[in-house]
């Protein structure tokens, strides 16, 4: 149910955010430095969003042994070279399945070559 | 320019494998229509996170809208209010880079910008819902949900242009990981706010040391 709620008031303010300057009675050009604030706004949120997800995926920081970690740095590098979107989520992907599945596969070469 | 297609496939698949309907999934693309605040709501939504907390930060995320709304006004001043109200509805990143070049060389015209936008949409909508349908059907033991994070990775880089906006990401990055254990994702806020003031530092900084090299020149 609050996922609704969330949906409808998100839906009516950014339809207003929208809306905002395409009904004002009169031009209105924006002082320089808000609009240079806005133009700041998607870094720092989505970065203050992204950072923790990678670095503190269980809500305290950790590097050691945080498979999400290792995957997000190759992805932003997939990121960073190719601006893709699809290839940066299916290396990220491939990446944490891969270091996840690492010990079973470990052990399994293990048992294969005991025998 | 972030590809639209792969944005609606997440958005459908992320919500559904954050525990949202596929009616949810559908309604936040279609109501909202914005991925980055769409995947931030299901995100926060996923944590638990407050009514206020969810709603706050997924406009925190659309307020650079403001922006394309005041630049493209002009263009649309003598439209009825119906017509500038389907305008405010379609308003992306794409539909109005796409569509302010145009204005800016050739005439302004209602046509073209619901030509480019549109179609976005339509593709946006229904990626969503592919990825939704999708996302049900793959076993629940997948991350889907990491694809959030991977996302706004890819969204985040090309946003990183300029010194002041490498700060306002490592400012806003850190500080968030730092507050990372406040309650009432105060570290998300925090982590925002601060990376925002350093990039216009920075951004201030910058202006007042190469603006008397330019004037000499």
């Amino acid at each position: 149910m609050i996922a609704w709620i969330a949906i409808l008031l998100i839906g009516v303010g950014t339809f207003l955010i929208r809306a905002s300057f395409l009904f004002a009675y009169q031009r209105i050009d924006l002082p320089d430095r808000a609009e240079r604030a806005l133009e700041l706004v998607p870094a720092a949120v989505l970065s203050a969003l992204v950072v923790p997800r990678f670095l503190a995926p269980e809500g305290a920081v950790a590097v050691v042994g945080n498979d999400r970690l290792l995957a997000g740095v190759v992805a932003a590098a997939v990121a960073w070279r190719t601006e893709n979107i699809l290839a940066t989520i299916l290396v990220g992907m491939a990446v944490l399945l891969g270091l996840g599945w690492l010990p079973e596969l470990v052990s399994l070469i293990g048992a294969v070559s005991s025998t | 320019m972030v590809g639209v297609l792969p944005f609606g496939l997440v958005a459908g698949a992320a919500a559904v494998g954050e525990g949202l309907s596929v009616a949810q999934a559908l309604g936040l693309s279609t109501i909202v229509f914005a991925g980055a605040s769409q995947l931030a709501a299901i995100d926060l939504l996923g944590r638990d996170a407050s009514l206020a907390v969810v709603v706050g930060t997924a406009l925190v995320i659309n307020t650079r809208m403001v922006m394309y709304s005041a630049s493209i006004a002009p263009y649309f001043e003598r439209l009825s209010t119906r017509e500038r109200s389907l305008v405010a509805y379609l308003l992306t990143d794409q539909a109005y880079a796409l569509s302010i070049t145009r204005f800016r060389e050739h005439d302004t015209s209602l046509w073209y910008y619901l030509g480019t936008a549109t179609p976005l949409w339509v593709v946006f909508v229904g990626a969503t819902a592919v990825g939704a349908v999708a996302g049900a059907q793959l076993p629940p033991s997948l991350p889907l949900e990491f694809a959030v994070p991977l996302t706004f990775l890819a969204v985040t880089t090309p946003a990183i242009v300029d010194r002041p906006s490498v700060v306002a990401a490592a400012v806003g990055g850190t500080v968030a990981v730092l507050g990372v254990s406040l309650p009432f994702n105060l570290g998300l806020l925090a982590g925002a706010t601060s990376g925002i003031v350093a990039g216009l530092v920075v951004d201030e900084y910058d202006e007042t040391t190469t603006v008397p090299t330019e004037g000499e020149s």
